[in-house]
């Protein structure tokens, strides 16, 4: 199934390694980032809500 | 849809009940095309006849570079809509779009360094097209760090996009270099419209998917992206609300 990459196996496995890593990382980022922002909003519009 | 009912985007809470309908289509969408766009191009595409199998890069590299200077130019456009219409929404979406097209960037880089040392001889070189790419970096990093050094939101928009709009030059030199100064290393554009000129069929359409897939990723995480920065805003505002009534 893995295709024969000759002599140049390294260079066409680090480039999509480091691509996918990057990639990962920065959706990985987002998602965590944007579950956090939503939760301590709705910690403080309930907070908010509560103080009337 | 008319100019008028886009303007409705523009309110916050209609760009989030809109996004919330739209984002796991986007997002799934993304995923699938990418997907399908890689395998075809790893497993399924013959070796180069000069490159060899570096070729398979190609994949990589030249839709991350497609996007990271797009990403430049939405953010310009959002950014002359924050400067004309004052909608806040298009300068969090300028906000939001930044640090992808700087992972967009940092990736067209590195995978342009690790094809050019096997083909070029070298790792880098202080070529057109590859220097006004790392200058193009050197922008994202500096809008990052703008936004993220001013406390007030509407100074940090108006600071930024007029950042951006000096940086449009770069993202545009970076696009045209190669054809601007025919000197350096790096080849032409890859992709043409001339067919002759263009990248081979057999490249070319496991390209086209790879391509969609990077634009459609990159639009599932401006939009994930905005939301949270939206959310974010009104989190700084109602905790300013309760310092105040403190």
């Amino acid at each position: 199934m893995m295709p024969d990459l000759g002599k140049y196996a390294d260079a066409v496995l680090s480039s999509y390694a480091v691509s996918l890593v990057l990639l990962a990382l920065i959706v990985w980022l987002s998602l965590r980032r944007s579950k956090r922002i939503k939760k301590e909003l709705e910690d403080i519009e309930s907070k908010v809500k509560s103080h009337g | 849809m008319s100019l008028n009912s886009l303007w409705e985007y523009a309110n916050p809470k209609k760009f989030i009940q809109t996004t919330d309908r739209v984002l796991p289509w986007v997002a799934w969408s993304a995923a699938l095309t990418l997907l399908v766009g890689l395998v075809w191009g790893f497993f399924f595409t013959p070796d180069d006849y000069r490159q060899g199998s570096t070729v398979k890069i190609i994949y990589l590299h030249v839709p991350a570079a497609l996007m990271a200077i797009n990403a430049w130019l939405m953010m310009l456009v959002t950014s002359l809509v924050w400067i004309v219409r004052r909608h806040h929404v298009s300068a969090l979406a300028a906000r939001a779009a930044a640090p992808v097209g700087m992972i967009m960037t940092v990736i067209a880089l590195l995978t342009g360094a690790i094809w050019g040392q096997p083909m070029w001889g070298t790792w880098w070189a202080w070529d057109p097209r590859l220097t006004s790419f790392l200058i193009l970096f050197l922008f994202y990093l500096g809008y990052i760090a703008l936004w993220e050094a001013i406390e007030n939101d509407d100074t940090a928009a108006d600071l930024t996009s007029i950042l951006c709009l000096v940086g449009s030059v770069f993202a545009l030199l970076s696009r045209y270099a190669v054809n601007f100064w025919n000197q350096g290393l790096h080849q032409g554009a890859s992709l043409s419209l001339d067919k002759e000129e263009n990248v081979a069929d057999v490249f070319w359409y496991p390209l086209l998917v790879a391509m969609a897939g990077f634009v459609l990723l990159f639009i599932a995480l401006v939009l994930m992206r905005t939301r949270t920065e939206i959310r974010a805003r009104r989190m700084r505002a109602l905790l300013a609300r309760e310092r105040m009534g403190a």
